[in-house]
């Protein structure tokens, strides 16, 4: 069976994986159903690109801006911490990719 | 449907003319070092439960947060205990709550003995106030529109704004329907959304406070350079604070804002309210808003909220006094692998096996099943967190009590 991921709104450019997916074919379901490769190994949980996204470029999910791309993003990439910083929170962009830990705060751990 | 949402069981009723679903002996000690014997009284005691603040130099905001649970509807006497020399006075805490109608004693541990002497005489108060509410207390028929609900989120994961928080966004439609309040708090997990809030607006009045709330949660945030997204969060899949508010606003489900209430304040209508419990600008600056998931259900609490819901994709192990938590999370996973501690699986929802409205009216289910005093299961596994802490709010309505 597929990995599964679920758009909210037609708008949005990301989808949520249902399941954990190895890279490959994903099913899109919710907003608009399609059928998408991922260029990489994605976590349940975890967003999916469901369309090249250029540099500055807002990132939508929900219909409503979730914050805009650091990096070109190709559909089918995972959209996280490394490409994807909040307009906001200036702590965003050095958390730690995988577990989400902090990491400027490190010199204090002494 | 509509048999649910007319759904009829026995309350328990309080002079001020709300009902309970539970008819509690609540022991509140104000200070730390009386901790110790507080806890020693409830132990093995049935539906005792026990709150406390921990500093030594008093709070208007923690006796405030502190009176609304000792006159909440679940509540139906208080004894307050004392070490005997810091600034919250168990005398005064006694003496409000007894005039709300409630039986109410205090006594200070110096004064009395030690701990086991103080432990002793804690016992036989206790029994005696129970015994007083469970012949005294009036039984009355309780439906949806005498019930309050209250929801926040915690652990949050992608499944949370997916599932877990849609499912009681349903719920609550349901709850306004049938008359009832439903409390959703958290303002700093809706920054990036103040026209989505906005829209929701009752009314031109809830408008303005809605936006007041939003704008001091924005600049509270910058401010002490801290949003509400936490590692866990981050690995569970979101990315962005942005994000982890259109999740969490999920749970507030389709119907118009009444308006803003702040932390001890009851809504002061039937339907859909915003608790801000997030720390105004004061000579401390803000301090710290909501520290833990539990300091936030503290705040629904005082709102009235007989049942509180606590969405988690992730997954946790608290409970609360005073008034029973459910447990919900979007991640099926999370529910399988914590099912001893988790009340209801809206991870179904994205598997197909309900629909988002079939989910909303099995949660209302078991609501009305809590309400009836079939126990939750934080509550049945003897969960009673609490956390008390300093914090400044104005808070207009409420008297300002000493040191505001």
């Amino acid at each position: 069976m597929n990995a599964r991921a679920f758009q909210i709104q037609p708008q949005d450019n990301v989808a949520t994986l249902l399941d954990d997916a190895p890279a490959g074919s994903i099913e899109i379901l919710g907003a608009s159903p399609q059928e998408i490769r991922s260029l990489e190994k994605i976590e349940r949980g975890h967003k999916v690109a469901l369309r090249d996204i250029a540099v500055n470029e807002p990132i939508i999910k929900f219909g409503v801006r979730i914050g805009h791309a650091t990096q070109p993003i190709r559909r089918g990439a995972w959209v996280h911490l490394h490409n994807l910083a909040s307009d906001l929170d200036e702590r965003s962009g050095t958390l730690d990719l995988h577990s989400g830990a902090p990491t400027d705060t490190n010199s204090a751990y002494v | 449907m509509s048999d649910l949402l007319t759904a009829s069981w026995s309350g328990y009723l309080r002079p001020d003319g709300r009902k309970g679903i539970r008819n509690l002996v609540l022991i509140i000690y104000t200070v730390e070092c009386a901790q110790h014997v507080a806890h020693a009284i409830a132990a093995g005691e049935e539906d005792v439960h026990v709150i406390g603040f921990p500093g030594c130099y008093d709070n208007a905001y923690a006796i405030r947060l502190m009176l609304a649970l000792a006159r909440h509807p679940n509540v139906g006497a208080v004894l307050s205990v004392g070490l005997g020399c810091e600034y919250t006075q168990p005398e005064k805490l006694a003496d409000t709550v007894r005039a709300s109608g409630r039986p109410a004693e205090w006594f200070f541990i110096q004064q009395t003995g030690g701990t086991k002497s103080s432990v002793v005489k804690g016992k036989e108060i206790v029994a005696r106030l129970h015994e007083q509410i469970w012949k005294e207390t009036p039984r009355v028929p309780m439906t949806l529109a005498d019930l309050t609900v209250g929801c926040e989120c915690g652990g949050s994961d992608g499944t949370s704004g997916l599932a877990g928080n849609p499912t009681v966004g349903a719920f609550f439609d349901l709850l306004v329907d049938a008359g009832g309040r439903a409390v959703f708090e958290e303002t700093v997990e809706m920054i990036g959304l103040r026209g989505v809030m906005l829209s929701r607006a009752s009314s031109p009045d809830a408008k303005r406070q809605l936006a007041d709330a939003y704008d001091k949660a924005e600049r509270y945030c910058r401010s002490v350079r801290q949003w509400s997204v936490s590692p866990g969060n981050f690995a569970g899949g979101l990315t962005t604070i942005e994000e982890k508010s259109l999740g969490a606003f999920a749970k507030s489900g389709t119907k118009p804002i009444q308006g803003v209430i702040r932390v001890a304040e009851q809504p002061r209508g039937p339907g859909l309210w915003i608790l801000d419990s997030v720390p105004d600008d004061h000579f401390m600056q803000f301090g710290y808003t909501n520290p833990n998931d539990t300091e936030g259900l503290m705040d629904l609490i005082s709102a009235g909220a007989q049942i509180i819901l606590f969405v988690t994709g992730r997954g946790s192990v608290i409970g609360s006094p005073v008034a029973p938590l459910i447990k919900i999370t979007g991640n099926s996973a999370t529910f399988r692998t914590m099912e001893e501690d988790m009340d209801f699986d809206a991870g179904r929802v994205l598997t197909g096996e309900l629909t988002l409205t079939q989910a909303g009216r099995e949660l209302l289910e078991l609501i009305v099943r809590t309400a009836r005093g079939e126990p939750s299961k934080p509550e049945a596994l003897g969960h009673r967190e609490y956390f008390i802490m300093y914090k400044h709010q104005n808070t207009p309505g409420l008297a300002a009590g000493c040191r505001a």
